[in-house]
């Protein structure tokens, strides 16, 4: 049976040369990304490098890759720009429609419930997207997680990072969170781990984006870091 | 009358403005047995006569009173099979909700769907509506509700309400006796009596059915045993 060509085909002989053991993993190297998402006391911080590349070139320094769902829930989207795009549409489409039913937001839980079911509906052709889901839960309660790009969740305590620069985050939060800590000082260290992380990571950097959600308000910066 | 003319089709409306069949179907449920739900403060009491064309019927094996969730249940007043067509459906609609969302299905949200099943039936070609009026009693994070789903696919929520055979008296003994901040179990004693006002013959634990659902939010119907106790208590 013939395989339809995918698009990025074109570009697997670019990757081969350079990613010969990564196997399929190549695409999710495309655009490159860095995301962390890190839980506090009563509050949560969800940040995301600013660049958008295709490949080694830098195409723009301004790049979205945390959506807002609703007001106390935040997605961050890593993987291939047009995936995590096209994917946040469909999400926000699915909570609007749920708000309007519902009369009510959705959880965080529950959200991370759908974005499985959506991303597993796509099983044998897959959204090369990885998302992190930040939100605040009942009782004001921080909820953060991961998924791969099918849908496999992965709950954390503590924090959740996902991306190009995924294994550079994981060393940097491991070694700077602490558990319960309060708005600003967990700003800092989301902060100092995303700029650390970024900078071992030539796919991901142009800057910091971190929101700072408290059940009263949510805060969103712009980190300034190596611009290459 | 001209309506009579247009009662062949279920989807040609009379000049009356009325679909004839779901008229009918309303009728169907009017002559069914009794059945009742009451909103408590603290829950839900639905009821149900249970008249066995024998008495050779085994009663045990009869349950008109079912789950629809661990938290959700339901009652119907008209023809046995047709609610179970429903049952069978609302229980799909809710583990598909859990399973997409992990959430227990709200119960609005139940009723809403089970309306629109209901409401498809009156505008297919090559089918006739259902011939039963649900109540659907559940307790979640919004509080105890009662609604009653008729074979048009409206809804409404109510406090109290009754449907079958002897709505209109159990409707006004209801009104007469409901009260908003009423706790369940005499919210069960007012059911039971509301019962016992157009039973005919003995009422005991056989002949009728009771399911309630408290704070604790899990429906239960109740053993004939456990419905022998509380109508010894109204005695």
């Amino acid at each position: 049976m013939r395989r339809k060509a995918l698009a990025f085909d074109h570009f697997l002989h670019l990757n081969v040369g350079k990613c010969s053991n990564f196997g399929s993993g190549v695409i999710f190297e495309y655009n490159g990304s860095a995301l962390v998402a890190m839980v506090g006391k009563n509050c949560f911080a969800i940040a995301s490098d600013r660049r958008l590349g295709v490949q080694l070139q830098t195409i723009a320094t301004d790049f979205q890759k945390i959506y807002r769902i609703h007001h106390t829930l935040f997605i961050g989207l890593a993987g291939l720009a047009t995936d995590t795009q096209t994917l946040y549409q469909r999400l926000v489409f699915r909570h609007k429609l749920y708000h309007l039913r519902e009369e009510r937001d959705m959880k965080p839980e529950t959200f991370a419930s759908l974005v499985s079911a959506v991303l597993y509906e796509k099983r044998f052709g897959p959204y090369f997207c990885q998302p992190v889901i930040a939100g605040l839960g009942d009782d004001d309660k921080p909820f953060i997680c991961t998924m791969d790009s099918i849908g496999a969740k992965e709950l954390a305590k503590d924090f959740v990072v996902a991306g190009t620069a995924s294994e550079s985050l994981y060393g940097a939060c491991e070694s700077m969170f602490k558990p319960d800590m309060e708005a600003e000082e967990l700003f800092e260290t989301i902060s100092q781990a995303l700029i650390s992380s970024v900078d071992r990571d030539c796919l991901s950097g142009w800057g910091g984006h971190v929101y700072l959600v408290t059940p009263t308000e949510v805060t969103e910066r712009i980190l300034k870091g190596r611009m290459d | 009358m001209g309506d009579s003319q247009y009662s062949f089709s279920l989807t040609t409306f009379s000049p009356s403005g009325k679909l004839v069949q779901i008229e009918h179907a309303l009728t169907a449920v009017g002559s069914g047995q009794t059945s009742l739900g009451i909103k408590a403060s603290n829950g839900v009491v639905i009821a149900t006569e249970k008249k066995l064309p024998s008495i050779l019927v085994d009663e045990a094996s009869v349950q008109k009173i079912q789950t629809l969730t661990p938290n959700i249940g339901v009652v119907y007043s008209g023809m046995g099979p047709d609610s179970r067509v429903l049952v069978r459906k609302s229980r799909k609609q809710a583990e598909q909700y859990y399973r997409l969302y992990k959430e227990q299905i709200p119960v609005t949200q139940l009723v809403r769907e089970t309306a629109t099943v209901m409401q498809e039936f009156t505008q297919s070609g090559g089918v006739r509506p259902f011939g039963v009026s649900l109540l659907v009693a559940g307790y979640d994070d919004k509080g105890p509700q009662l609604y009653q789903v008729d074979p048009s696919g409206s809804y409404f929520s109510w406090k109290a309400s009754a449907m079958g055979k002897n709505v209109s008296n159990a409707k006004a003994f209801l009104e007469k006796r409901y009260t908003e901040d009423t706790e369940l179990d005499d919210a069960v004693h007012t059911a039971i009596l509301t019962l016992k006002e157009g039973f005919e013959g003995q009422i005991s634990g056989k002949n009728i059915e009771i399911g309630m659902i408290g704070s604790d939010r899990i429906f239960r119907v109740l053993s004939p045993s456990e419905v022998e106790d509380y109508l010894q208590e109204v005695e």
